[in-house]
């Protein structure tokens, strides 16, 4: 027999059938691939049909903005917006007084284009930026005091502005953003003691741990707000604003800890022996190679643990703060404006939202930036 | 009666580079997992610039013994010495052990949010304080020596196998180790891939790296090694040139196991 060698010629692709692809592909797969299927997008539109159209009525189409009592309102059918409109400055800043607050709006100013280069690293605005580190660690160290004195004041001939008149959305964003910032380091660490091989960090971080996460968060702001000026000696007296931020902090990083931890699990023995047979010591193969693997692997529970803290932050009402919540039921519970708090929730509803789906839009940015794998 | 194997086909043998300096020393090892002895009064004195291939029937402990030696599992009686230092819980004499031995899994174990080049320059930069200029030159220097230059930039999850094996051999090679451990290094690639790995090794052991390499690549083991280990049981059954161990082994265990994997 002859010996030959077939040259082989590979098929050339071609393109998928129409109904796999495009608006109708999209549409028939989706929406009207069985009958169960079809059913359920009838129902779906006769849902919104009879759902969309009453909100947006009422939100935007009926309701009234103009002038500055409640009797503008009547009759209407739609929000009364004037009651969010005359008392929106104290929604936003409490009892601050008015005359100050440009020391808020500078500090949040500074804040927020601070966080621009680091938030968006990657992008084309910032790549060139090279002093990230720097601003990081002004950010995360620097930052927070010099926040404090704007906000409290007594230096450079600004007056002092005691944190009781503190207040709204302003005393929300103080917590939250305290809470978030001092709970994740701490997460870290909680998180590295449990897994350590030393007992007695392993106890207390264990110890720590399962005591914080088995009591509510108002009953450890209220310890914080009652109990502990009782231990403390006559005189000594905590801040009430400082002793929230602490129990709010604490609080948050003994749930950012066992959510790091399910993140450090996940990570194969393997990563750790390459970066130990190298020659890394423990906190290098820590800092290096495992944990920016497994906080990156656990970005959507961290972020899902911050849009709860941020939330939670409406219980300081417990201990007599006026974050932006309890602002807008005690407005809401002044004569003038009475039979509004629907209008005053639905405000709050929306800037909780804003916020919120912000963090969860910016979580999933992250993870599709940090995204390495095929 | 000694029957005979057929050696496995070689092209050229890689000329020998071993000296006359111990660089590692094992004297009456024994290690255990629980109450499992797993390592049994194990004695090995490897030179320098040898290249030794250790094989033997999975859970015989040969993966145990290599990663002793750079202390990634434990040992509970005996000496190891590395080029004179003594493995012992003295953490600067571990540090000192692993800047000298570099090593290379099964698994790969790259750092899998790092690029290639940044697998490459971790450890000369944190470890060896190099300023990062100078340790990427190097890297890239052994990444062109592996063959894959031009993945430096790339996410080890966008390589195959065989071409991620060889980035961890660069990767290892980058701290200028004066031993390579293989802990079978192409045990996980697809049959397609295992060559390109083996050639590279080869490459290496060519320049006269020392190298302990647990593998089940017979062909290689006969074209690079100048001992073959096989270990049974937590134990070194046998050991000699690969001529005489494939051609005459001595023990009935040896015979079995050859007769096993290279049956077909």
């Amino acid at each position: 027999m002859a010996e030959t060698t077939a040259h082989h010629i590979p098929k050339p692709d071609r393109e998928p059938p129409g109904s796999y692809v495009g608006v109708r592909g999209w549409i028939m797969q989706n929406l009207l691939s069985s009958p169960l299927n079809v059913f359920m997008t009838l129902l779906g539109i006769v849902f919104l049909w009879y759902s969309v159209p009453p909100l947006l009525n009422w939100l935007i189409f009926n309701a009234t903005i103009s002038g500055d009592t409640r009797d503008n309102c009547i009759g209407t059918g739609g929000a009364c917006w004037v009651f969010v409109k005359i008392r929106f400055n104290q929604f936003m800043y409490g009892f601050y007084p008015s005359e100050e607050q440009w020391r808020i709006n500078l500090t949040f100013a500074v804040l927020f284009i601070g966080m621009l280069p680091l938030m968006f690293w990657d992008s084309k605005l910032f790549r060139g930026f090279r002093y990230k580190r720097e601003l990081a660690v002004f950010l995360l160290f620097i930052f927070p005091f010099l926040a404090g004195f704007m906000f409290y004041g007594g230096v450079f001939g600004m007056p002092v502005v005691e944190t009781s008149q503190w207040g709204g959305l302003f005393l929300t964003l103080i917590i939250a953003i305290t809470g978030i910032v001092a709970s994740l380091p701490l997460g870290v660490l909680l998180a590295l003691g449990r897994r350590s091989n030393m007992p007695v960090i392993k106890m207390l971080c264990i110890g720590f741990i399962e005591l914080v996460r088995a009591v509510p968060l108002i009953t450890v702001l209220f310890m914080a707000s009652v109990m502990i000026p009782l231990f403390l000696p006559e005189g000594v007296n905590f801040n009430k604003l400082v002793r929230a931020l602490i129990a709010v902090a604490l609080f948050s990083a003994a749930y950012s800890a066992e959510t790091i931890r399910g993140g450090l699990q996940s990570i194969p023995k393997g990563q750790y022996e390459a970066a130990a047979s190298m020659g890394l010591s423990y906190w290098k193969m820590m800092g290096l190679v495992v944990m920016p693997q497994a906080l990156k692997a656990v970005i959507p529970g961290i972020v899902s643990g911050f849009i709860g803290l941020f939330k939670d932050t409406t219980l300081v009402l417990i201990i007599g703060l006026f974050d932006v919540l309890n602002i807008v039921r005690a407005a809401s519970q002044d004569p003038k404006w009475f039979g509004l708090a629907v209008e005053g929730y639905a405000f709050t509803a929306i800037l909780f939202f804003v916020f919120c789906f912000g963090m969860s839009q910016y979580s999933i940015f992250l993870e599709k930036k940090l995204h390495t794998g095929h | 009666m000694s029957e005979q194997f057929e050696a496995p086909q070689t092209t050229s043998q890689v000329a020998s580079s071993i000296t006359n300096e111990v660089v590692i020393q094992m004297l009456d090892v024994n290690k255990w997992y629980g109450r499992f002895h797993v390592l049994k009064d194990i004695n090995l004195t490897v030179m320098r610039g040898e290249r030794i291939v250790v094989c033997g029937p999975s859970g015989s402990g040969k993966s145990t013994l290599i990663r002793c030696i750079n202390r990634l599992e434990e040992h509970q009686e005996g000496d190891i010495i590395v080029d004179g230092v003594t493995l012992n819980d003295d953490i600067r004499n571990l540090d000192a052990i692993r800047q000298e031995v570099g090593m290379v899994f099964q698994s790969f174990n790259l750092f899998p949010h790092l690029t290639v080049l940044q697998n490459c320059t971790l450890a000369p930069i944190w470890v060896k304080k190099m300023p990062k200029g100078e340790a990427e030159e190097i890297a890239m220097k052994f990444l062109t020596r592996v063959r894959i230059p031009e993945q430096a930039d790339k996410y080890p999850g966008q390589l195959s196998g065989g071409q991620q094996q060889r980035v961890a051999i660069a990767r290892s090679l980058c701290m200028n180790p004066n031993v390579m451990l293989f802990d079978e290094p192409t045990s996980a690639l697809d049959p397609e891939m295992i060559s390109e790995v083996l050639d590279t090794m080869v490459d290496l052991a060519a320049e006269g790296m020392t190298m302990i390499v647990v593998t089940h690549e017979m062909g290689f083991a006969n074209k690079v090694a100048d001992r073959v280990i096989f270990m049974d049981r937590g134990e070194i059954v046998e050991q000699a040139p690969p001529q005489e161990f494939f051609n005459n082994p001595k023990s009935d265990r040896t015979k079995l196991f050859l007769s096993q994997i290279l049956s077909h």
